[in-house]
């Protein structure tokens, strides 16, 4: 279901329709080749000895056994890895300090999460490299493990990086594990609440959780003797791993090629480097391509998860429920290393709204688990947890509808973002009229026949999303198909919106854009698969390569018409003369004649594209069903309405409003990483990390939005992530709703609710 | 070769797979995921936990599916395994690899094989299931991507279409 | 004049003032001007080893989008500045933090 909040200017062929995807018949039979798919000559495997401790001085680590193991051609340990000095790296995407990067892929000398590789071998097969690895001596020395933010924020807590300088507020303080403090402020909120009519506050505590893509990472690398390293990997970000690569093992950045394997799923968890430096090492020792492919314990203990946290939130409003200040207080826990994404998280918490008074605070610890890492929307869905909660509990204190709450409340072109920023032309309120005006809006909640708590929950989302740069090169076959060669690893149709974006330029049918997704030296430069970025950035590099070869077509009709290349004008796949209307040729027919007019037609595409236009929105409404026996929670019905500015393939739109609405209802309801006291994960498989199956959901109902973003040509926005932001605290509502009484805590899990039930009989509540 | 004292000797294992006789050598300790992914080069089935858990390394064996991780190689001899690698007919696909291109039932597509296989067990028992009881029988398949919306609609489509 | 937008750690240097007005075609010339009224502060703007760049961390966000020139970026009469740690659209970021 679409609607458009205003007519379009435009009119679109190829946009908005909803081809096959061009990748699509390799994936159904199994041809698609993943990271652990590939098959090199004289390929062998290696794998990783992890830490079993969180915290723990390595005094020793001996290879010798293990590498002197029939089988075995190579062992590493953190004493190989070349870069160990301290240098900040900028690169774009992520600031790096090089020397934890290095150190996060392999410890040298501390281990500081549980899984922390501590040696890693090579051998013919994988048993062989498994069973090696019981050769490798290591000699521990334990330490307390640093798990909570009321340990790693205590005076006295136990430092976990000796080295980390924070930035408190522009101080630079050491020791700490508090890597950084920042404060975003306008007005005087303080002033401002003293005058509300009513305020509000509430601490909320989120769980860390893994983004769950099915696909563990696998790398293979080959180190050629001439210094030549190419690197086949499960990634978003090829160029990322590239400059990664090379800079922590001291290679030039062309020397490294880096070939993006089809990619199992990312959410953002597959940005950083993992065992790509172990397998290039491994390989340079071996003279062997060596692959790399982490099981899933792995995944869970050490590769990153979304952080978990804490988010005091205050609100205040007057007599009518207007907004007059709002603050936060934001503590993320960013693992072992530096950089939780607490600048997304202040961007976003109270995005949706004007807030004319307000505060944020933001801090960044560290712990000893492994470093998070991106995951959809990084930091939103947390915050926003906390400040929908808020501003449900509130409408219900101050008996307040709240999607009257919303829609009087609601920012807009020109409203202050809380962290500066002013927003252009955005579908705040057209999603949110979007749900009011839904058939689930208007539904009534049945009673349950069976004695079960039923209720409704609503709470909207943002995510802003970025540009930044892009490469695509369209080359003309004589058939009038056009290949379209690009850098962004498909994670979920992007070969598809790009081609369809080109396609349009062309008035071709989708199908004659043929797409290929390149390695880092058949392509110009591309920022990562992520971002919400990749069809709405790299789909303008693809816009602008199509321009500039129907402009080269021009001049050549223009040779071929005797005329001027003004004179010859593209419409409708159809180049013209305009002073002798009979001469026209299709772009078909055009094709055929530029081998001599001039040769091969080819054109690459370059953007480096400011920003997202103002993000994309989305509001979500879902019923849920509570069953006081057991304190099960079935979702019963869930509605998504989210601005997609343009959408380019509907069905795909769709598809991410709703994967990121299953995501956000496992957080709400079962996700989080259970740790005992000394930091070790608990529940470290999919069983026991309980992601939703198809059983525990009901069809998910999409509303496309379609807010023109006048940053792109046609319109698109950005739209993979924001659809995880709304799910946690819909839920959380609905459940309030349903039980009276309110979880401030996820996952809002069986044993929570029913906690919360015999609260509320006992008169307590549980803020 | 491994670290035990005496090199283990691989298994003979003879079966049909994809209805042709195939005959390779396994480990005594080798899952049929592995023997069919690094033995047989058959990468279609895909690991996605190793433990039973995700089912995206479905397969039908003797026309039960399997999680092939939970399955030794040496244990399929003399039975009949059937991969994503088997499923569409010569120069075309299965009805349910067509619905799941046309209802945009993937995205990643990681998951995709082993869902392909479960489902059309399911619809070779039953021809008409509904939503519910598609959702139960998929249950043993994890899709972090879609959230399953367009993955039961596409086993719906195919249902419809195979009448 | 453009006008600036100070974030917390930079009043330090603006005795508490929130924002500025500052004259500049691009915002490396805002910045130069900002650092003659406020003395020390392009210490915290401008990446010291290579001065055409931003600090590392750092995004000045120019009429409600981040630059992508930095400190090369054209400004108008009426640009308006922030500078707030930048948001990644994907990985995590270091901000102000060191590691020595």
């Amino acid at each position: 279901m679409t609607t458009t909040a205003d007519r379009p200017s435009q009119e679109f062929k190829v946009v908005g329709s909803r081809p096959i995807r061009h990748d699509g018949v390799d994936k159904v039979l199994g041809r698609a080749q993943y990271g652990a798919d590939l098959k090199l000559p004289g390929l062998i495997h290696g794998a990783v000895l992890r830490s079993p401790y969180a915290h723990a001085v390595i005094k020793k680590v001996d290879v010798s056994r293990a590498e002197a193991a029939p089988g075995v051609f190579a062992a590493i340990t953190g004493d190989d890895m070349p870069v160990t000095g301290s240098k900040v790296v900028d690169m774009v995407e992520e600031v790096t300090n090089l020397k934890w990067s290095s150190q996060r892929v392999m410890a040298h000398g501390k281990a500081v999460y549980r899984g922390h590789p501590v040696a890693a071998v090579a051998a013919v097969d994988q048993n062989t490299a498994l069973e090696a690895l019981k050769l490798i001596e290591v000699e521990y020395e334990p330490l307390q493990a640093v798990i909570s933010l009321e340990d790693a924020m205590k005076p006295d807590a136990v430092i976990i990086h000796d080295d980390l300088v924070g930035d408190h507020l522009g101080e630079k303080v050491s020791p700490t594990n508090v890597a950084e403090h920042t404060r975003t402020e306008f007005g005087d909120p303080e002033a401002a609440f003293a005058e509300a009519a009513h305020v509000l506050e509430r601490t909320y505590t989120i769980a860390r959780a893994h983004q769950g893509y099915i696909e563990p990472h696998s790398s293979t690398a080959f180190w050629s003797p001439d210094d030549k390293l190419s690197v086949w990997t499960t990634t978003q970000a090829p160029f990322g791993v590239r400059s990664n690569v090379a800079t922590v093992l001291k290679l030039p950045l062309s020397d490294v090629r880096v070939v993006p394997m089809e990619i199992g799923g990312g959410f953002g968890g597959k940005i950083g480097l993992y065992m790509e430096p172990l397998a290039a090492m491994l390989s340079r020792k071996s003279g062997r391509p060596v692959k790399m492919t982490m099981d899933r314990k792995s995944v869970f203990d050490a590769t990153g998860p979304g952080p978990g946290g804490q988010v005091t939130a205050k609100i205040g409003v007057d007599k009518d429920g207007k907004i007059l200040a709002a603050t936060a207080d934001i503590r993320y826990m960013a693992g072992a290393y530096p950089g939780s994404s607490i600048s997304a998280a202040t961007a976003g918490i109270f995005a949706c709204y004007k807030v004319p008074n307000v505060r944020i605070d933001a801090y960044d610890v560290v712990i000893n688990m492994s470093k998070t890492a991106a995951y959809r929307a990084p930091g939103t869905p947390q915050a926003t947890f906390a400040s929908e909660s808020l501003i449900s509990e509130l409408c219900e204190t101050i008996g307040m509808d709240p999607m009257e709450f919303h829609l009087l409340n609601a920012a807009e072109e020109g409203t202050r973002r809380p962290d500066g920023p002013v927003f252009p032309r955005i579908g705040n309120v057209a999603c949110m009229e979007a749900i009011r005006d839904s058939e689930h809006f208007s539904s009534d909640l049945e009673k349950s026949p069976d004695g079960k708590l039923r209720g409704r929950g609503l709470a909207t989302g943002y995510w802003n999303g970025g540009g930044n740069r892009s490469s695509v090169t369209i080359s003309v076959n004589d058939d009038g198909v056009v290949s379209m060669v690009e850098g962004n690893p498909d994670i979920g149709g992007t070969r598809t919106t790009l081609a369809m974006q080109a396609a349009e330029v062309f008035g071709l049918p989708a199908h004659d854009v043929h797409p290929t997704v390149a390695d880092t030296d058949s392509v110009g430069y591309n920022d990562l698969t992520a971002g919400s970025r990749t069809t709405y950035a790299s789909g303008q590099a693809a816009i602008e390569a199509a321009r500039q070869v129907v402009e080269e077509i021009k001049k050549r009709m223009a040779m071929i018409w005797e005329t001027e290349p003004e004179n010859v004008e593209f419409e409708d796949s159809v180049f013209r003369n305009k002073v002798a209307p009979d001469q026209r040729l299709t772009f078909k027919e055009a094709a055929g004649k530029l081998g001599q007019t001039g040769g091969p037609v080819s054109k690459t595409g370059t953007v480096n594209v400011r920003g997202s236009g103002g993000g994309s929105f989305a509001a979500h409404l879902v019923d849920v069903e509570v069953d006081p026996e057991t304190g099960k929670v079935q979702i019963l019905r869930y509605t998504a309405a989210q601005d997609a500015g343009k959408a380019v393939h509907p069905s795909y739109v769709e598809g991410q409003f709703q994967g990121g609405a299953a995501q956000g209802i496992g957080w709400a309801l079962n996700e989080e990483y259970y740790t005992s006291p000394d930091g070790v994960m608990q529940n470290s498989s999919f069983l026991d990390y309980r992601m939703p199956t198809a059983l525990d959901l009901p069809m998910i109902d999409a509303i496309v939005v379609e807010v023109p973003n006048t940053n792109h040509p046609f319109g698109v926005r950005g739209i993979g992530e924001t659809s995880i932001v709304p799910p946690a605290p819909a839920v959380g509502n609905a459940i309030a709703d349903a039980i009276g009484t309110r979880l401030y805590q996820t996952p809002m899990n069986p044993s929570r609710i029913m906690e919360a039930l015999a609260n509320k009989r006992n008169g307590k509540n549980g803020h | 070769m491994t670290q035990q004292e005496t090199p283990v000797r691989k298994v003979p294992v003879a079966c049909t797979l994809n209805g042709q006789q195939t005959e390779f050598l396994a480990a005594p300790y080798q899952s049929l995921l592995e023997a069919l992914r690094e033995v047989v080069g058959l990468t279609g089935t895909k690991e996605g936990c190793n433990d039973g858990n995700c089912g995206a390394c479905t397969v039908s064996l003797d026309g039960r599916i399997v999680d092939s991780c939970l399955v030794l190689a040496a244990e399929v001899d003399g039975k009949s395994v059937d991969t994503i690698e088997g499923m569409a007919p010569p120069h075309g696909l299965h009805p349910l690899q067509q619905a799941f291109l046309e209802e945009a039932a993937l995205q990643c597509g990681i998951c995709t094989p082993g869902f392909l296989v479960a489902a059309r067990a399911l619809l070779e028992r039953e021809p008409h299931p509904d939503e519910h009881r598609i959702r139960l029988w998929l249950a043993g398949n994890l899709c972090r991507c879609t959230g399953y919306d367009k993955i039961v609609r596409a086993v719906q489509s195919a249902a419809d279409k195979t009448t | 004049m453009a006008t600036v937008f100070l974030s917390i750690p930079l009043r330090r240097y603006t005795d508490g003032e929130s924002s500025a007005e500052v004259p500049g075609a691009t915002l490396r010339a805002l910045v130069r001007n900002l650092n003659e009224r406020y003395p020390g502060i392009a210490e915290s703007l401008v990446n010291p080893e290579d001065t055409d760049r931003l600090m590392p961390g750092l995004a000045a966000i120019v009429d409600g989008e981040p630059t992508n020139m930095g400190l090369l970026t054209p400004l108008d009469e009426h640009s308006e500045v922030h500078f707030i740690p930048a948001i990644s659209g994907g990985a995590g970021r270091l901000g102000g933090s060191r590691c020595v």
